[in-house]
Parts: C-alpha cells; structure tokens; sequence
C-alpha cells in the first residue's frame, strides 16, 4: 500500500500561502513599473520558485525517477533563460 | 532469522514508494509536449519583442494586469484544491474528495469568466490578431493557454464524478492523479506567461 506520495495537508496549505505572496509580488512589481535586467532576474526567480513548488511537490515529481525532475525544471530554467537573452538582446546600447 | 524479515519488508514499501511517478506515463508525455510547444511560443515573444521594443511596452501597459494577476491567483488556488483532492483520496475520504473538485472548477470557472471579460475589453479598444505585433501575441499565447484550461474543466468534472462514484483509493489513484497532473501544468505554464506578458518590459 503507498500512502504520502502527495504529501501532507498542512505543508500543502503553507506552500499554497506562499506561491499567493509570490503572485502579489509579481504583480507589486507591475505596479511599479520598475523596469531593467535586475527587475527581470526577480521576477524570473519568482516564476522558477513557484514553478518548482508545482513540479516538486503539486506533481509530486520530488517522488519521481529523477529523469522527470530533469526535464521538467531543466524547461522552466531553459525558457527563463531564452526570455532574458531576448531581454538582454532588446536593451538600448 | 524474524527480525531480519521484519526489518527487509520495513524497507521495501520506503524503496517503492520513493521513485514514483503520478499518473499514467502517457500524461507525462503529452505535458512535456506541452511544454516544449509552451516554451517556443514564449521565446517567440520574448525575441519578437526584442525588434519591437517601444511597441509592446506601449501596448502592454494597457492591458488589465490586475486581470492577470487575479486569474493567477484564482489558477494557484484551483492547483491548491486539486492537491488536497487527491491527498483525500488517499485517506479514503472520497466525498470529501469530490468537494475539493467541485472547489477547483469554481475557481477555474473564475478564470474563465475574468478572461472573457478581459477579452470583451480589449476587442472594444480595437486589439484583434492583425492589429499589432503584441496584440497578435497576447491573444494567440493567452488564448491556446484558455483552451487548455477549458480542457481542464472538462477533466476536473470528471475526476469529480469519479470522486463522487468512490472510484479513488490508495493503490487505485491513475485516474484522478493523471488529471490532477494536466491541471498543474495549466498552472505551470501560466506562471511563465503572466510576468512575461502582463509585466516585463
């Protein structure tokens, strides 16, 4: 019989809270206008953050064969890591 | 010779349940499809947005950001209600289970109703497919996203009739994990597309 591959309430609730303050974090910052390399690398850390609480724990991938892990935060790093070249390319020299 | 038993079967169930993947293997490969379409999409952007900078920061900002975030919120909490959907399954608490369901697709009808707003909003202000670069973005990246979660209501009603059929038990939770898992990666994409869309600039 397997029991716990998805974890326990209590830690879900907690994470659910955090991925929330994340989200109004991401929005502050629209808000703000705030623009430039450092504001990109903050909101990619938040995208990645909250991407690996999906991944890791709402997928339950953490109980996964490592291969899925791989893939699946090796995507999120790959596309934030296109996203800011781009950004990068676009900044006026 | 009994404790040597006792201690081996001890460690078996620890070994099998520590490399495991939740679903069927199919899900798992259609999502990183997914993903991979996803993500070549948002580069897309990302490089066309590079040639036309002063264009898509002008017309990003009138979008509705709060929309954005609110239906970022209402995506989480959905994930959040499938979590615990399943984690009851688990215990064996099967109606408790269909209600966590029934709780996720009125957070996803949410999203659906704050995206059909925001769409009527923005084809008032004249946004359409051939209207801009960004505007040709913004409504093909956000509406291939709406799809999936259209598709992922669909699946939500019927993890919650089997929830509410008594169909998930521990040892028998395919069904309701696989979709669970194409309801995450809903989640998942959206998490990208929403600062790269609605915030960064």
């Amino acid at each position: 019989m397997h029991t716990d591959t998805h974890g326990n309430p209590t830690r879900a609730t907690i994470l659910w809270l955090l991925l929330i303050v994340a989200t109004v974090l991401t929005w502050a910052v629209g808000e703000r206008g705030s623009s430039g390399v450092l504001i990109v690398a903050f909101l990619a850390v938040l995208s990645i953050a909250k991407g690996s609480v999906i991944i890791l724990d709402f997928m339950a991938l953490r109980r996964a064969p490592l291969m899925w892990r791989v893939l699946t935060l090796g995507w999120m790093a790959l596309v934030w890591a296109l996203i800011g070249l781009a950004y990068w390319n676009g900044m006026p020299t | 010779m009994n404790t040597a038993t006792t201690a081996a079967l001890s460690v078996a169930p620890a070994i099998t349940v520590e490399r495991r993947l939740a679903g069927d293997l199919a899900i798992w490969i259609f999502i990183l499809a997914e993903l991979l379409a996803f993500g070549v999409f948002f580069a897309a952007y990302a490089f066309t947005r590079a040639n036309h900078i002063e264009l898509f920061d002008a017309e990003q900002v009138a979008l509705h950001r709060d929309a954005g975030a609110l239906n970022t919120v209402l995506l989480l909490t959905a994930s959040y209600f499938v979590v615990r959907a399943v984690q009851a399954a688990e215990r064996l608490a099967s109606a408790a289970s269909a209600r966590w369901l029934l709780a996720a697709m009125v957070c996803g009808a949410g999203f659906v109703i704050v995206k059909l707003f925001e769409y009527s909003a923005a084809f008032e202000q004249g946004v359409s497919l051939s209207s801009s670069p960004f505007h040709m973005f913004y409504l093909s990246l956000t509406f291939f996203h709406f799809m999936h979660v259209i598709l992922g209501m669909v699946i939500l009603g019927a993890m919650w009739f089997g929830a509410r059929a008594g169909r998930y038990r521990p040892g028998d939770m395919n069904g309701l994990e696989t979709g669970a898992a194409y309801w995450h990666m809903v989640d998942l994409v959206w998490l990208i597309l929403f600062p790269l869309v609605y915030v960064i600039h």
